[in-house]
């Protein structure tokens, strides 16, 4: 799926980009000045734009995995104690019941539940910084019990459309960037916010569960016929 | 309100000390060799954060590419019809379709937004809870996935996206009710 969606997005880009700098060369848009030279006509087209934002977000994406590297180590240093202790056992075992029903794939006792629960209440808190840690040492762990490791598991669907759908308690850079521009009311955007991802994480629970009910009951066909 | 921000406000400033206490105490309790296990667990750190670069790299080209042609103005204007439908006011249209591609990209549309229309305005009040209704789908699915070498994904993108307008549109109209 996302082959598709991300050939569609870079083909679209291009088509649009070629389109709109062909539209304003052919209705004659007044060239400035005589002499173009080439960085001009870099910034001036669309499909030089373009060129320029795909070049600068490969950088971008490599300041990102970088940057992530020193926070990465310290949580799973943390995490990596937290586990050989048996702690995180411990808090897989609290929430069973709910885990039961959301992955039915994975030993309640398995450490991976405990890592997405570490990283849903990091995410809650507005932790961002922990929580992207946790959530990758939890995909580790649901990649163990994968069957086929370059496929995604039912587990780790339902993991990240839980994780996207974060329901923060407090959007602490929203209400940051509120109080700045100077809302009388900053942290009135809560309660909603707090309604809205709600209302996000119980379509995308409801999505995933239908979908698996459907391809279960495929697969069962198939194995009658 | 004020009772339950700043309890919430507590527990987002002691959570990580709290966190790390609990943890490593814990551990010595248990008589682990709490310093070599905490080196062993970080030494991993590294190959993650390498590991994510190029399913990043082409996660956030694809989408730079998309905003950068103008696609995704011609995406506002084609799903406008729609969104006027549920009286979705068309200021608000670039901060939905751009929420779950970038979040800092959202974060200046937002931004943006309140600049021009007002803090205060339902404009300006929609859009910040837009912001917290939910997060970055396509950068979770490039980077979670990316971790552990998963190539195929299959329906989380479709799924991810679907929570995502559930969402957004949920912030919509409760802002509508609550303004």
């Amino acid at each position: 799926m996302l082959n598709y969606i991300w050939f569609w997005m870079i083909m679209i880009s291009l088509l649009v980009a070629a389109g709109t700098d062909i539209y304003h060369e052919v209705s004659g848009e007044p060239a400035t000045g005589g002499h173009q030279t080439e960085e001009s006509l870099n910034k001036r087209t669309k499909l030089g734009q373009l060129a320029d934002a795909a070049i600068s977000s490969a950088t971008t994406a490599v300041n990102i995995s970088i940057g992530l590297i020193g926070v990465m180590a310290l949580w799973l240093g943390i995490m990596k104690i937290a586990e050989e202790a048996g702690f995180i056992t411990i808090l897989a075992r609290l929430v069973k019941p709910v885990t039961k029903r959301l992955f039915p794939e994975i030993p309640p006792d398995h450490p991976a539940i405990g890592a997405m629960l570490m990283n849903i209440a990091a995410n809650m808190l507005g932790l961002s910084n922990a929580a992207t840690p946790l959530g990758l040492k939890a995909m580790e762990e649901l990649q163990e019990l994968n069957p086929e490791k370059d496929k995604a598991s039912n587990s780790m669907i339902m993991f990240l459309v839980i994780n996207t759908s974060a329901i923060t308690l407090i959007p602490a850079s929203a209400i940051a960037i509120r109080a700045s521009l100077g809302s009388a009311n900053p942290q009135q955007i809560i309660v909603p916010s707090i309604i809205s991802a709600s209302m996000a994480t119980l379509v995308g629970l409801s999505t995933v569960k239908l979908i698996q009910k459907f391809e279960k009951r495929k697969a069962n066909k198939k194995g009658d016929a | 309100m004020e009772l339950f921000r700043l309890i919430i406000d507590w527990l987002s400033i002691l959570a990580i000390p709290m966190i790390i206490f609990l943890f490593i105490g814990y551990g010595a309790y248990k008589k682990l060799p709490v310093y070599e296990k905490f080196v062993e667990g970080a030494k991993e750190g590294f190959e993650v954060g390498v590991k994510i670069i190029p399913y990043l790299v082409a996660m956030l080209m694809a989408i730079a590419m998309f905003r950068a042609s103008g696609a995704l103005d011609m995406l506002t204007y084609l799903v406008s019809p729609l969104t006027n439908l549920i009286g979705m006011k068309p200021e608000l249209l670039p901060m939905a379709l751009m929420r779950p591609l970038s979040g800092s990209g959202s974060l200046g549309v937002m931004t943006d937004l309140m600049k021009t229309h007002g803090v205060d305005s339902l404009i300006g009040f929609t859009a910040s809870t837009m912001f917290g209704s939910t997060e970055t789908t396509f950068y979770v699915l490039a980077v979670y996935f990316g971790a552990v070498g998963v190539r195929n994904t299959r329906y989380a993108a479709p799924a991810g996206l679907l929570a995502d307008a559930a969402g957004l549109i949920t912030a919509v109209l409760i802002c509508q009710l609550w303004y």
